[in-house]
């Protein structure tokens, strides 16, 4: 069997997060009845006319300055015609052509093995959402429009595609996702639809220049489908190359349980979509100082994030991961170590309990972290671990007794400091309190004593335990080690 | 008459509605009327009276082209697809006049989505010239042409993307006034070809044109092609004067197509204006040769665009065929007219991949070249004048089977959609007692020195505001 060697162009849809759509100024939301957020406009009614959302564009400009890419100073919509019953005019005003889009050739880095890859963006540009066919419960089909005129980005990678794996081609989602979340452009829910993926994938023959029959694959709604779905669709072409046939160019739909791809259309001849520049729309001009405006007031991204933390704090490549993969745990971060915590305890408090105590609550982290989901935020600030780690880190609190207080603490909203002085919870670092504490574990445990005494040295462990229940879990643990350590010599 | 009290809007709305119900049927302008609705906003408008809210429109009634989007009032574009639709919302000109006061009669004839210059392309019926019913009153805006020359409206709006306003006007012998691109908001109208069309006046002379004009034009939010300083001010209109002014006469425009009356009158009016002091010279824009060609890839390319939302799912009765497809073509085959669907098909072939740049592209050019000439044209004289149709008023069903002669007919016109500057036309004679329109086109943006000049040379021709001999 020849090795073969995919190719997968990644189409992204991204629905913004503007208040109004695109060309009216219909509110945009998710779900609701069909047919209640729309206008003249969105449907489409003879004789309406758009008028371009400004801040779908900023949005659109701030994505592709923060993908590298370059901002076509001039700009202009256009119609891309074709019948659809989804479809309000009959044609979608979109953009066309290799340099007038919005933000175009680009790039956008990934992680890949050990290192980076960077991943070339061919465009980034604006256009309209269509509505949505539903079946009716009366039988037929009915078209909602709420969805319709809702601003749409479209992030297409460059060609020839540099993705080449199916983790690949998960990882450059994960990062375009973790970008406009950051931007605070999308909402990045792909099981809504609120971002879409459509790879592109191929197979050749590694001793092929030329990239072989495409197939695009719909319907993708979570990281998982699309590693799946390219994986699966890699696997069927080459089965279908191995057995003498060759790939049909096709739109191919996910399905999510059988976890296979199915035949929706068959593209054999290029669709023509007639574009030319709407003539309903004046063409946008963009001054260089409006867009290094908007250069200069990009946010740090993710992977810029991650360096520094990994470079200046000297986290761990996963620890830093961890924070930066949500932007409001960074922030969290960040505001911790503004109030003076160091780096690597805030983020291992962060990571360990507090990350186990939000999800057993189901709480979130900030205010600013709430979703539509009716989520409680939770009660613990930066300024709250960052005084449980300097209580740690002063020796006022054993680590033991620190991570009762957190319970506590988390549940109460009460300041650590507060607590341990409520409860008289501070260590015990008197060594001869801690010395009569050993003396009374050791004469209770003989048996445990000659264990030790016979090489069997991890008994250590019990004996400490031991003194440490005795003082309430106060005792200062290593001072009880070193002393359970002398009394046995 | 309003305004001093002698009469009352109601009454001056019932008098022109009971003209329509008893004169209409031989000139055929009008698709809707709905008699409850004129005498409630005539009932309106009286209060604005006699509130002393009036302006200077209140009361007076006004027939729209049916292509103007009417709230609560079908909107047919004269199409069997639009048949039953009533929009659900008024055009930006609609809210304008009905702020005003003006009292709407009801919704006049067209060519089918305005594609035509005889108003024979209606699907519902033709209109007919009320100096002769014989004969057409122009296209695309036919019925409300017709209906100011029958004296069935004081005024009326049209549409004018190649000339459908300035070309009726001309076979009817009454004014009518494309305004600048931009200064009349197009929401609402029912696109043709967006970056041609304007709405804009018919009235019986300039003064009546241009105050409607005034009331119409304005910048509109809702349309991102309308122009920031859009309103246009009447207030200068009958201070000009024609001594000392320079006007164009384009030859290309009084060669070989003319008709012998057409020309006649034409140098009549030049004659006549020569000796009121208006200094001609005569100059060439080999680009007018092109114009028909260039706009019938333009237009029908927009075309096929905007009227493909007319596919069965939400207007007209849907043909049943296979598939989506199947049932667009199924529908769109029955209830689109022959020049329509003539239309959408040049138009989509002119976009398609592998002609765009032959056909859609180099009409760009052509037409920006053109655009270009005629603003040259404008640094060095006040105004271009020129016949507004070659033709007087042909006879119905006559050039019906000629399509091309009627597409031609439109060479006068087209420049003026080409380049987004205003036009207007007024009668300046008659040839075999047949209206003769001359018309005066101005710089974009001179909407104001062209209705003062209108006027001025309005007063110098006796022919200009002639009514025809009827009931």
């Amino acid at each position: 069997m020849a090795n073969y060697i995919p190719s997968v162009g990644m189409e992204v849809h991204a629905e913004l997060l503007t208040h109004s759509k695109m060309f009216c100024r219909c509110p945009v939301a998710f779900g609701g009845e069909p047919n209640t957020r729309v206008c003249p406009v969105c449907m489409g009614l003879p004789g309406t006319l758009p008028v371009p959302n400004r801040s779908a564009i900023e949005m659109a400009l701030r994505t592709s300055l923060a993908l590298n890419c370059k901002i076509a100073y001039e700009s202009v919509f256009h119609r891309k015609n074709y019948f659809y019953p989804d479809l309000p005019k009959g044609y979608q005003v979109s953009q066309y052509g290799e340099t007038n889009p919005l933000g175009y050739h680009g790039w956008v880095e990934i992680p890949s093995g050990d290192g980076y890859q960077r991943v070339s963006i061919r465009r980034v540009h604006l256009e309209e959402d269509t509505g949505k066919l539903m079946h009716l419960p009366s039988g037929g089909s009915g078209v909602d429009y709420n969805r319709a005129g809702v601003p749409l980005m479209e992030i297409v990678t460059g060609f020839p595609p540099d993705i080449s794996t199916p983790d690949e081609s998960k990882e450059y989602l994960y990062q375009l996702r973790l970008i406009l979340l950051y931007l605070e452009v999308c909402d990045g829910k792909l099981e809504h639809g609120s971002m879409r993926c459509e790879p592109n994938i191929s197979v050749r023959p590694d001793d092929q220049s030329e990239l072989g029959t495409k197939t695009e694959l719909k319907n993708l709604n979570s990281f998982r489908s699309v590693q799946l779905g390219v994986q699966f669709e890699v696997r069927r072409q080459v089965a279908v190359l191995e057995g003498g046939g060759r790939v049909a160019q096709e739109t191919r739909g996910w399905n999510d349980t059988s976890e296979t791809s199915f035949l929706m259309r068959t593209k054999e001849t290029e669709q023509d979509y007639r574009y030319f520049a709407c003539p309903d729309l004046i063409p946008m001009h963009f001054t260089e100082e409006y867009i290094e405006g908007l250069r200069a007031e990009l946010p740090e991204l993710p992977l810029a994030k991650l360096r520094r933390y990994r470079d200046d704090y000297l986290l761990g490549e996963k620890d830093a991961r961890r924070l930066v993969e949500d932007r409001h745990w960074a922030e969290f971060f960040e505001e911790g170590i503004k109030l003076g915590g160091d780096p690597k305890l805030v983020c291992n408090w962060m990571i360990s309990d507090f990350a186990r105590l939000l999800n057993e609550t189901g709480q979130v982290i900030s205010e600013r972290a709430k979703d539509d989901d009716a989520h409680d935020v939770s009660k613990v600030t930066p300024a709250h671990i960052v005084d449980l780690v300097n209580l740690v880190s002063k020796g006022t609190i054993s680590g033991k007794t620190a991570k009762d207080i957190f319970d506590e603490m988390f549940k109460s909203g009460d300041f650590a400091s507060s607590l341990v002085e409520k409860k008289g919870a501070t260590q015990i670092s008197d060594s001869d309190q801690i010395l009569a504490w050993v003396r009374e574990a050791l004469a209770k445990n003989p048996d445990v004593v000659g264990k030790y005494k016979s090489g069997q040295t991890n008994v250590i462990g019990f004996l400490v335990g031991q003194v440490m229940k005795s003082s309430q879990g106060r005792a200062n643990a290593p001072m009880v080690q070193d002393l359970v350590k002398k009394e046995l010599e | 008459m309003l305004r001093a009290k002698q009469v009352s809007a109601r009454e001056v709305a019932q008098a022109h509605l009971d003209r329509i119900r008893h004169e209409d049927e031989k000139y055929g302008c009008f698709l809707t009327v709905d008699e409850p609705r004129t005498l409630a906003e005539a009932d309106h408008a009286q209060e604005l009276l006699d509130r002393g809210e009036a302006g200077p429109l209140t009361g007076i009634p006004i027939a729209i082209k049916d292509n103007i989007s009417t709230k609560g009032l079908r909107t047919t574009c004269a199409s069997r697809i639009l048949e039953n639709y009533v929009p659900p919302f008024d055009a930006t000109v609609m809210q304008q006049i009905s702020s005003q006061g003006l009292v709407t009669l009801g919704k006049t004839n067209l060519d089918e989505f305005a594609m035509g210059t005889s108003c024979e392309n209606s699907a519902f019926k033709p209109s007919r010239n009320p100096w002769d019913t014989s004969r057409s009153p122009g296209g695309s805006s036919g019925g409300s042409a017709a209906a100011v020359a029958a004296e069935l409206a004081p005024l009326s709006l049209g549409s004018d993307t190649g000339g459908s306003i300035r070309m009726p006007a001309s076979l009817c012998g009454i004014v009518g006034y494309k305004p600048t691109y931009g200064r009349v908001s197009r929401y609402g109208l029912v696109a043709f070809g967006s970056s041609l069309d304007q709405i804009g006046p018919f009235a019986r002379n300039v003064e009546d044109c241009a105050l409607l004009a005034e009331a119409i034009s304005g910048h509109d939010h809702r349309d991102s092609t309308s122009l920031q300083d859009a309103k246009i001010k009447v207030g200068g209109l009958k201070s000009g004067r024609l001594n000392g002014l320079k006007f164009a006469l384009p030859k290309e425009m009084f060669e070989g197509a003319l008709e012998p009356g057409v020309r006649q009158i034409m140098e009549e009016t030049v004659a006549t204006l020569t000796r009121e002091g208006v200094q001609f010279t005569e100059i060439s824009i080999p680009e007018i040769g092109l114009g028909v060609t260039t706009y019938y890839i333009i237009a029908p390319a927009e075309a096929s665009s905007n009227l493909a939302r007319f596919d069965g799912v939400r207007y007209g009765p849907r043909e049943e065929s296979q598939g989506h497809i199947g049932v667009v073509a199924a529908t769109r085959g029955r209830l689109f007219g022959h020049e329509v669907k003539a239309r959408i098909m040049i138009g989509t072939y002119a976009l398609s991949a592998g002609y765009y740049d032959a056909f859609y592209l180099k009409a760009q050019k052509v037409r920006a070249k053109m655009a270009a000439k005629f603003e040259q044209a404008f640094q060095d004289f006040d105004a271009v004048l020129t016949p507004a149709s070659p033709v007087v008023a042909f006879k119905l069903g006559e050039l019906s089977d000629d399509p091309l002669q009627l597409k031609l007919l439109d060479f006068c016109t087209i420049p003026a959609n080409m380049g987004g500057f205003p036009g207007i036309s007024l009668n300046a004679g008659f040839s075999d007692g047949l209206p003769v329109g001359v018309q005066l086109l101005a710089p974009v943006m001179g909407d104001e020195k062209l209705l003062q000049m209108a006027y001025s040379v309005e007063r110098a021709l006796p022919d200009a505001i002639r009514r025809p001999n009827m009931p």
